[in-house]
């Protein structure tokens, strides 16, 4: 593919020096930049407390101590935190996908009256920074209107708001779209219902944009700060990162470091079984969205 | 919620017609038929539509208008809010953080922007001449995007720590004096701008990676020929064919960096000396600290107005995106 170097620049002895000399420079970049800071926190919880404070910092431990990561586990509770945050990840990604998926096939097959106000309505929520939204959004979780149910602690508190998500009815909807409405005719003439058609025909054949929807609704919840530290005032229900973040000046540092590895172990997990779905996502949130 | 389910609302509305099997309708019972039809239709579209109606009633259309309600009351939570008319904003005005916090919020937008959009476009055009090792680049780049931002966040004020830390430690094994980092007002905000950057530039790279990869190749070709060299290739055939991208993640980027929390709040809690209060931790101040929601909502109310416009423009940028 042409670019912007020209291939006869990049075949003269020069370019091919030139090449070189720049995929070196940028490799070695990109490890220092991107890869070393890893390896500085993984090798840093191995390291002993003192070993960790000296100055300069060793760049290879002296000693290694593999089991503050065990430590970590045992003095962070991390398991129970690592359940509080699957519970409120997994229901968050759950809860879109039951709310959203209904919501967006509906506006774009069965096409109801004022379906275009409702998504319209559901869409100028996009333009709400999520910020302004923090405060209100806070206070009527305390107090449900007409349920009156405070939902404080609770992980339907997260659930129900990230369900409450316009950019995930409006790429399913367009996904939708462009299914052809023979196929529901079809359907429909073989006596199937239109959520035995949802089920049967729209979801098998949707599975990319559910792949899609779906990493970016468990990434977003595992990563979130500032909502489950509002809505988890109670230590026990806290999700890693409002745990970490809370512990981080008791701790010692080795520990809290081993701590921030793990958390940190399942995302990247995801990413590398994922890259597909994750780096198509990307494109789709963001230069579509 | 369940009661919707029931097979007679979710039955398609037509089987019950074509099922008849009559050969002539009267007019009046198609027409009669068609409007049982658009009715059910309708109700089984509103009943797969009911759940996201009500969450989006209560989590996002109610609380705009509580929202707005809310920053024209005072709120103690043990007395009916009272209204207090523009009393909330002009507490904020005469918080001396308030112009502070503003202030600190846009250099940080400038500066990320600097930082946040020059350097992943690069990247991206650098990246984009590359022919070896493309999936390391695009992994190792997009990485930290998968990190908890408290994770990134708490790491990167263990590597500026002016002691042990992982910054001064390698200036000083080069001879360089270290930097305070964090711990100067000078530099304090710099240093957050850093650590959002390379957190962040992940995405924006890739995605200008893929705006990238569809200018077709014959544009430079017949640039070179007209005698462009590399740079005015760049100029005049790259940005021109990437401005639409640039334009959305310009926006986007505005929006985001606005609403900066969760790093301020982590390494720095808004100090040195005040210097990395923003906008969204002086309104977590107000609402969780001095338990103010009616101040706190002012301040959200001045802050969707400032980004408004922004978000506004990237709404309808990114649909005719679509469009087209």
């Amino acid at each position: 593919m042409r670019t912007l170097v020209s291939p006869s620049t990049l075949r003269s002895p020069g370019g091919k020096i030139g090449y070189a000399v720049i995929f070196g420079c940028t490799l070695l970049l990109f490890v220092i930049a991107f890869l070393f800071p890893l390896y500085w926190a993984m090798t840093g919880a191995m390291k002993s407390p003192q070993e960790l404070a000296q100055t300069p910092a060793t760049f290879i431990p002296n000693e290694w101590h593999p089991e503050t990561f065990a430590d970590a586990w045992d003095q962070l509770s991390l398991g129970k935190y690592f359940l509080n945050t699957i519970i409120v990840a997994g229901g968050a990604w759950l809860a879109q996908l039951a709310i959203d998926v209904p919501a967006a096939f509906a506006l774009s097959k069965l096409r109801p009256k004022f379906g275009n106000v409702v998504l319209g309505l559901m869409l100028a929520t996009l333009m709400l920074p999520a910020a302004a939204l923090l405060v209100p959004t806070y206070v009527t979780i305390t107090d449900l209107p007409l349920l009156n149910v405070n939902l404080i602690n609770s992980p339907a508190a997260v659930w129900l708001p990230a369900a409450a998500n316009a950019f995930n009815i409006y790429l399913l909807k367009r996904f939708f779209d462009q299914i052809p409405d023979e196929l529901i005719e079809a359907a429909r003439l073989d006596g199937a219902g239109p959520v035995r058609t949802l089920w049967r025909i729209i979801l098998p054949i949707s599975r990319p944009i559910l792949a899609v929807v779906s990493i970016l609704a468990v990434v977003a919840a595992w990563k979130d700060f500032i909502w489950p530290l509002l809505v988890f005032p109670d230590t026990e229900k806290q999700t890693l990162s409002v745990m970490l973040q809370r512990v981080a000046i008791d701790m010692p540092l080795n520990v809290l470091v081993a701590g921030m590895v793990l958390a940190s172990l399942p995302m990247v997990a995801l990413f590398l079984a994922f890259q597909r779905h994750i780096l198509a996502g990307l494109t789709a949130g963001s230069v579509k969205g | 919620m369940s009661s919707h389910r029931s097979s007679s609302v979710l039955d398609w509305p037509a089987t019950s017609s074509s099922r008849a099997g009559r050969p002539v309708a009267s007019a009046a019972e198609r027409r009669r038929n068609r409007l049982r039809r658009k009715l059910k239709e309708n109700l089984t579209a509103y009943g797969l539509l009911c759940a996201a109606l009500v969450v989006f009633a209560l989590f996002s259309w109610y609380p705009i208008v509580r929202g707005v309600l809310l920053s024209f009351q005072q709120v103690d939570f043990v007395n009916p809010p009272s209204w207090v008319g523009f009393d909330n904003f002009t507490r904020l005005f005469e918080d001396p953080l308030f112009g502070v916090a503003w202030r600190n919020t846009l250099l940080f937008t400038v500066l990320a922007l600097v930082f946040g959009f020059l350097v992943p476009f690069l990247t991206a055009v650098l990246l984009n001449e590359l022919r070896h090792a493309k999936a390391f680049f695009r992994l190792a780049v997009y990485l930290p995007v998968m990190l908890p931002p408290v994770v990134t966040a708490l790491m990167w004020k263990w590597f500026y720590d002016p002691g042990s830390g992982l910054f001064n430690s390698a200036l000083g094994a080069v001879g360089l004096p270290g930097g305070q980092w964090l711990d100067s007002s000078d530099t304090s905000m710099l240093s957050l701008v850093f650590v959002s950057t390379w957190a962040n530039m992940g995405s924006t790279t890739l995605i200008y990676l893929a705006a990238l990869g569809t200018i077709p190749g014959e544009l430079y070709e017949a640039a070179e020929l007209d005698g462009a060299g590399m740079w005015k290739r760049l100029i005049h055939v790259t940005l021109p064919q990437t401005r639409f991208v640039l334009l959305v993640l310009l926006l986007l980027q505005v929006v985001a960096t606005m609403q900066v929390f969760t790093e301020p709040y982590v390494m720095t809690g808004g100090g040195p000396d005040d210097s990395t209060v923003t906008v969204l931790l002086l309104l977590y101040r107000y609402a969780f600290v001095y338990n103010d929601f009616g101040s706190a909502s002012a301040l959200s109310l001045l802050l969707f107005v400032a980004l408004g416009v922004f978000s506004a423009l990237y709404v309808r940028v990114t649909r005719k995106a679509d469009e087209s």
